[in-house]
């Protein structure tokens, strides 16, 4: 139903009880998989997700980082878990996604109930330091399940070249015999081609509905955008949530359209930087006291969102190969487009130079129409909060107010919620902004 | 017309009383302790009393602090940054960066000449940096708070301090004493540590001159000694440097009345 409590109609996303529906049978259908003949893998969200899908429609995966965010929300069960992997000897500084994971392991308890079940099968590639590592563990810790990884360390995309390429595709190959080898199954191309082209539509569509927040007022706020890329995190290659996201689009124009605005009364627009403090996500909700709006991150647009900067120097979608006439016939095929598509997602390029991630953020700052930027000074992931103090520094060089907070996306005991929301009086304050409401 | 500004610390409790938005009419303070409206009632009585003034000849009360959102008599609140920015830069108008050591924060900001804050940094989950810090270390040496400072400068040697916690940092001066080294030496260690650490939170949000600070540190003359050193610039401390917060909250609070 539209509201109109300040200066902007506001309005509920019609869709979001289905993407609250795909998520939950998502999981549902990872841990009810066996009971239908159906296959368990296990990796994490940067993964080919597209691949072990030519195993057939009834093999279901878990991705890690979204699973350890849902660890993090649920603020007691994150602490068991935390604790547990501390006691088994990991250290309190290592990936906050990953020690949620490894101790939901070790206590064999899944966040959505029962024991945790374990996969078939892991998938992985090595993005960055902990993901080289996690899962060698997750398959020590459930006592040798079949390991594949896939290193990806061939960047930035400006540097990627054929050789490249076939460095990837080739490991590819190689995994697709290991995921035959190891399940048994005959693999099915056809299913990898579907896949691959569901990969392209996802990521290209959410970096459309991506593009309408730098309409003002933002259809979008951060916090509601952060359960909608999740989607895309869990399984970008599935059919469902690429539908969905064509889904999500088709309302994001009508909000636009309309002039339906994510907050009431936006004044003020902002940005924040890497995962959020998953158990605090009211911080979000505070900034809207003031009419600030977040209006999304490199993180979210980055993550999944395939992204090319357009002839005028704007940030727009990624066309899909399907849209430039590309067939996609055989398996080759469709491993070398997959490979080209992921080696340009966003979020990948700053492992190589923060200045990159700078020029990227400046990008949005622009383009998305900016007063100030809020940069998390994320303790619980080393990988994107690495170069995060250069690009405080490039962001201020371009005429940006930031603010910094510390905290930890997976582990509350690092995150102080009564300081990080003084410092946000405090930012406010210096961009002017008062509080609507208390 | 009387404004008045409450700076609702982490330890103590500051009531400035403003005419006009230009004249210092009272100062007082409280120890906020666990009673803080009590104290600050006894501290805004206290003010009222020495400008022989009474409750209702104060049109406005603007809080900041830690504990603002609480304040009594106040009507609005201004940040902690933005209070001492705007009180900076009455007492001294050159102002361009505020150094403010409180009992629970260390900050530090730019600030243009209208006293808008332009950026700041706020030290994070640790007290090195914050005046409790200095008061911790004064009784892991056995000493009066107000005599560190002194103890300090009476030092000739340099002697590494590494801990950034004031739980470990008092476990190393006790390690210092066991080591025979001199309470000056060890108070100097002590001052180096922490003006480190706020020399750094400078660095990050740059500096420009002219450098002032504020807050209840700023009156012990070997961590003034240290910031210049540090910083190797005039490092300025304004008259009541704890005040400055109060009166801050005072000239929002006439802004808020139309004062010009």
């Amino acid at each position: 139903m539209t509201e109109k409590t300040g200066k902007y109609p506001t309005e509920p996303l019609k869709c979001w009880d289905k993407a609250k529906k795909i998520r939950e049978d998502y999981y549902k259908d990872y841990a009810s998989a066996h009971e239908k003949g159906g296959l368990r893998w296990a990796g994490g969200a940067w993964t080919f997700d597209a691949i072990p899908a030519g195993l057939g429609d009834d093999v279901h995966p878990i991705t890690s980082e979204p699973y350890g965010a849902s660890c993090a929300f649920n603020k007691e069960f994150s602490l068991k878990c935390l604790e547990a992997t501390e006691k088994a000897g990991y250290a309190r500084d290592l990936c906050a996604y990953m020690r949620n994971y490894w101790g939901s392991i070790l206590l064999n308890q899944f966040a959505f109930g029962g024991p945790f079940p374990k996969p078939d099968f892991l998938w992985q590639d090595h993005i960055c330091c902990s993901h080289a590592k996690w899962y060698q563990v997750v398959s020590e810790l459930e006592h040798g399940i079949p390991h594949f990884s896939i290193d990806v360390s061939v960047g930035p995309e400006d540097e990627i070249d054929q050789n490249k390429i076939d460095y990837i595709v080739g490991q590819m190959h190689d995994g697709i015999e290991f995921l035959e080898k190891s399940t048994g199954r005959k693999y099915d191309d056809n299913l990898l081609i579907k896949a691959v082209k569901n990969t392209c539509r996802s990521t290209s569509t959410w970096a459309k509905v991506c593009e309408l927040n730098k309409t003002v007022p933002a259809p979008l706020d951060e916090k509601s955008m952060y359960s909608l890329y999740v989607l895309g995190t869990l399984q970008k290659s599935s059919q469902a949530v690429a539908d969905f996201y064509e889904e999500l689009l088709k309302e994001v124009q009508d909000r636009v359209k309309r002039g339906i605005s994510a907050t009431p009364n936006e004044r003020c627009r902002v940005m924040s930087d890497t995962q959020p403090p998953w158990g605090f996500l009211s911080v979000f909700r505070y900034l809207e006291k003031f009419g600030t709006v977040s209006i999304g991150s490199l993180y979210t647009f980055g993550l999944i969102g395939a992204w090319e900067v357009a002839p005028d120097g704007e940030w727009v979608h990624r066309k899909t190969p399907m849209e430039k006439g590309v067939s996609i016939n055989d398996r080759d095929k469709a491993l070398r487009v997959l490979t080209e598509w992921e080696l340009h997602k966003p979020e990948w390029q700053h492992f190589y130079s923060p200045h990159l991630k700078s020029e990227m953020m400046i990008r949005i700052a622009k383009q998305w129409k900016l007063n100030g930027v809020m940069l998390h000074y994320n303790r619980g992931c080393e990988g994107l909060s690495l170069g995060i103090a250069e690009n405080r520094l490039a962001l201020l060089k371009a005429g940006y107010p930031v603010m910094v907070f510390e905290g930890n996306m997976g582990d509350e005991r690092e995150f102080d919620m009564v300081r990080t929301m003084s410092r946000i009086d405090s930012f406010m304050e210096t961009l002017g902004m008062k509080k609507d409401f208390d | 017309m009387i404004t008045a500004g409450i700076d609702m610390g982490a330890k103590n409790i500051k009531v400035v009383l403003l005419e006009d938005g230009r004249k210092v009419r009272a100062r007082a303070q409280e120890l906020g302790g666990t009673d803080t409206r009590g104290a600050t009632e006894k501290a805004f009585n206290a003010a009222l009393f020495q400008a022989g003034l009474k409750m209702a000849d104060v049109l406005h009360v603007t809080s900041t602090g830690a504990g603002r959102a609480n304040a009594p008599y106040a009507r609005d609140s201004v940040t902690e940054v933005g209070a001492a920015a705007r009180g900076a830069v009455f007492v001294h108008p050159a102002t361009r960066t505020v150094i403010d050591i409180g009992a629970e924060e260390g900050k530090t900001l730019r600030c243009d000449a209208a006293g808008k804050v332009i950026d700041f940094a706020v030290n994070e989950k640790c007290a090195a940096g914050a005046g409790s810090f200095m008061e911790s270390m004064a009784r892991a040496l056995e000493v009066k708070l107000e005599q560190l400072g002194p103890l300090s400068m009476k030092s000739t040697n340099t002697i590494p301090m590494n801990a950034q916690c004031a739980v470990f940092a008092e476990s190393e001066v006790v390690t210092l004493v066991h080591q025979k080294h001199s309470k000056e030496d060890i108070a100097k260690a002590v001052h180096d540590a922490i003006a480190d650490r706020i020399t750094s939170m400078v660095r990050k949000v740059g500096f420009e001159n002219d450098v002032v600070l504020i807050g209840g540190v700023a009156k012990n003359p070997a961590f003034v000694e240290t910031m210049k050193r540090n910083l190797q610039t005039e490092v300025k401390v304004l008259d009541e440097p704890e005040y400055v917060g109060a009166l801050g909250a005072a000239l929002v609070a006439a802004d808020n009345e139309g004062v010009k």
